[in-house]
């Protein structure tokens, strides 16, 4: 900042340099510049998330087609909602979607954290061999994603029905995307796939802070490898698996792109997400408000259930 | 594992525990490779195929290989669609979301970590309260103020509203409070500015949050779909993953085509990760634990 050059022609050095803006600069520049550097961040940040959220809030409870003006109605975007059979379906099929990463992809992940960590597998170079490769799938975007597991999953001649068909013949055909009792499923198994390696690196990362001493000691106790797990391991990673079920909960409400892509919600809706229902309702139909109230609804699930799980494992916490 | 047997004699018990110990080892890293293959298989069929002739990819029963090497579908997709400059738009909006995010978030970061200001906490458990929400709330206003400003179908529709990162800004905080306070109080007594202080002495030391937050932000970027579905129709203007499904074209029977994109729309993201998987595993992992 070149400050001192502002006024060259200024007779009086010294009173310049007691009482010029250069001076003042020098003595107050570190109660200003924090908030310069943050000034940046916070004029975008207010604009552009601050201020939407706040506005989609009062949108919700207004009429809005496209870019008309909108009308007030009150509730009743809210209230037409909960009459309504398809965001009744889109919130059923997000829920098994995130029920789906709760007692299917955590444990698996859990699981395979602790054996990849475990004696079971001793080379050093092996164990990141399988972190990197369990990890890759979450480099995939979700439209990649969705387009390899289309042809996986094609009823006709996709390869997974090519398998199934040769072991045990024509009938062993699954509408993998076509069937209405299958279709969330194959999503959820897709889902596993690409995220089980990130929330299992979580986990990793959770396991090698627990000092080795007290596994060790625990067991020259004499205490066999399950009791160390649900005893020692387990309880000392309560912040780990807090911070994976809040994310992963958080993820699957927020799905979007696989279903939208793979089976366009169908069949009769049986795949189609609260995120994909907001999307139909806000950019095919441009119903603008009633668009923010499912957005609202997604928020409060999504807080509702982390402060769910913040009380029920903080309440865990102080048992012990 | 329950590896004791302790009603054998103690000698017998550890030559037998031994021997199984080395078959559980056996038996799960053949478990763990049948996994890793399974991981890798959408992968292979994904590359399989896209050098296949279309009748060959819907054929039955499916092959892994292809029957002879096919390169058409990489040609055509050059030769007969946009994908040079999807493939440019794509890098010039995840390159320039990544700088700004960079310079918005250590800035703030460093800011956050190094200096003392009134409502500095309160400010910070605000960013960090943003993390909870869903971001879909935002699409319809923020929709709205981009048909305001008419910023429909241009680059900075893609890189300037999302560019306000909160983890970002928590993670560049994290890196921060590890510098040495030392080092900040020595340049001030050399008489250094603040501002060279920034620029001078806490960037080049702050090296590998920059590369974790560098690779996150571009990843992200480069992988986003809803926004740009929305707020960008123009065909000239879409990134790869807006146009990879409209490849397949009206009856949607070109899927080589679609499979040799989404092979090249990989690549960038699996190179930079192979060259710096050391800090994008760090940053996540800097995430889950501090968090």
């Amino acid at each position: 900042m070149a400050v001192n050059q502002s006024r060259p022609l200024q007779a009086d050095v010294a009173a310049k340099q007691y009482s010029g803006l250069g001076y003042w600069w020098q003595r107050n520049q570190i109660k200003i510049v924090p908030y310069l550097y943050i000034a940046p961040f916070f004029i975008l940040f207010a604009i552009f998330l601050a201020y939407p959220v706040l506005n989609s809030f009062w949108i919700s409870f207004h009429k809005q087609q496209g870019i008309s003006t909108p009308e007030f109605v009150g509730l009743s975007n809210y209230i037409n909602l909960l009459a309504d059979p398809r965001f009744k379906q889109s919130v059923i099929n997000s829920t098994v979607y995130a029920l789906g990463s709760l007692f299917l992809q955590i444990p698996l992940a859990f699981i395979l954290a602790v054996v990849v960590h475990s004696w079971l597998v001793p080379w050093l170079n092996l164990k990141s061999f399988y972190r990197l490769a369990f990890f890759v799938p979450l480099l995939t975007s979700g439209v990649v994603v969705a387009l390899m597991f289309g042809i996986l999953y094609d009823y006709n001649s996709g390869l997974i029905n090519s398998y199934l068909v040769s072991l045990f013949g024509e009938g062993a055909k699954i509408g993998w995307l076509r069937d209405p009792k299958v279709v969330k499923f194959s999503i959820i198994l897709l889902l596993i796939w690409q995220f089980t390696g990130l929330n299992s690196l979580y986990f990793l990362a959770g396991l090698q802070n627990i000092p080795r001493e007290l596994e060790e000691a625990a067991a020259m106790d004499g205490a066999n490898a399950w009791t160390i797990l649900f005893r020692i391991t387990i309880p000392l990673l309560r912040p780990v698996i807090l911070f994976v079920v809040i994310t992963a909960i958080n993820g699957s409400y927020q799905i979007f792109t696989q279903p939208y892509l793979l089976t366009g919600g169908g069949p009769r809706d049986q795949s189609i997400s609260m995120v994909m229902y907001l999307y139909n309702t806000g950019f095919s139909y441009f119903n603008l408000g009633y668009a923010s109230a499912i957005g609202y609804t997604l928020v409060l699930i999504v807080v509702t259930l982390a402060l769910i799980n913040l009380r029920f494992f903080g309440a865990f916490r102080e048992d012990h | 594992m329950a590896v004791q047997t302790l009603s054998q004699p103690r000698k017998h018990a550890r030559s037998t525990s031994k021997l199984r110990r080395q078959l559980f080892i056996v038996l799960t890293n053949l478990i763990l490779m049948g996994a890793v293959f399974l991981t890798a298989l959408p992968f292979l069929y994904m590359i399989s195929a896209s050098f296949k002739p279309q009748y060959e990819i819907f054929t039955f029963p499916v092959k892994l290989l292809p029957e002879t090497f096919f390169p058409d579908n990489y040609t055509k997709l050059f030769t007969e669609t946009l994908f040079t400059r999807w493939f440019l738009n794509t890098f010039i909006v995840a390159g320039g979301r990544t700088l700004l995010s960079l310079l918005l978030c250590m800035l703030a970061g460093f800011a956050f970590a190094k200096y003392e200001f009134p409502l500095k906490q309160q400010l910070f458990i605000f960013i960090l309260a943003s993390l909870t929400l869903p971001f879909e709330i935002l699409l319809v206003p923020l929709y709205k103020m981009m048909v305001g400003l008419g910023w429909l179908n241009t680059y900075w529709v893609m890189i300037v509203p999302f560019a306000a990162n909160a983890f970002g800004i928590f993670l560049a905080r994290q890196y921060s409070l590890a510098l040495p306070t030392e080092l900040m109080e020595a340049a001030r007594m050399d008489g250094a500015n603040e501002l060279s202080i920034f620029f001078r002495i806490a960037l080049p030391n702050l090296k590998p949050a920059i590369a974790v937050l560098g690779i996150i932000f571009f990843n992200g970027a480069w992988n986003d779909f809803l926004w740009p579905l929305i707020v960008i129709n123009d065909r000239v203007m879409y990134v790869i993953n807006l146009a990879l499904p409209t490849l397949r074209g009206p009856y949607g029977d070109q899927y080589g085509l679609v499979l040799a994109g989404a092979v090249l729309a990989t690549l960038p993201v699996i190179i930079i990760f192979v060259t710096m998987q050391r800090y994008f595993i760090e940053g996540l992992m800097a995430g889950a634990l501090k968090g």
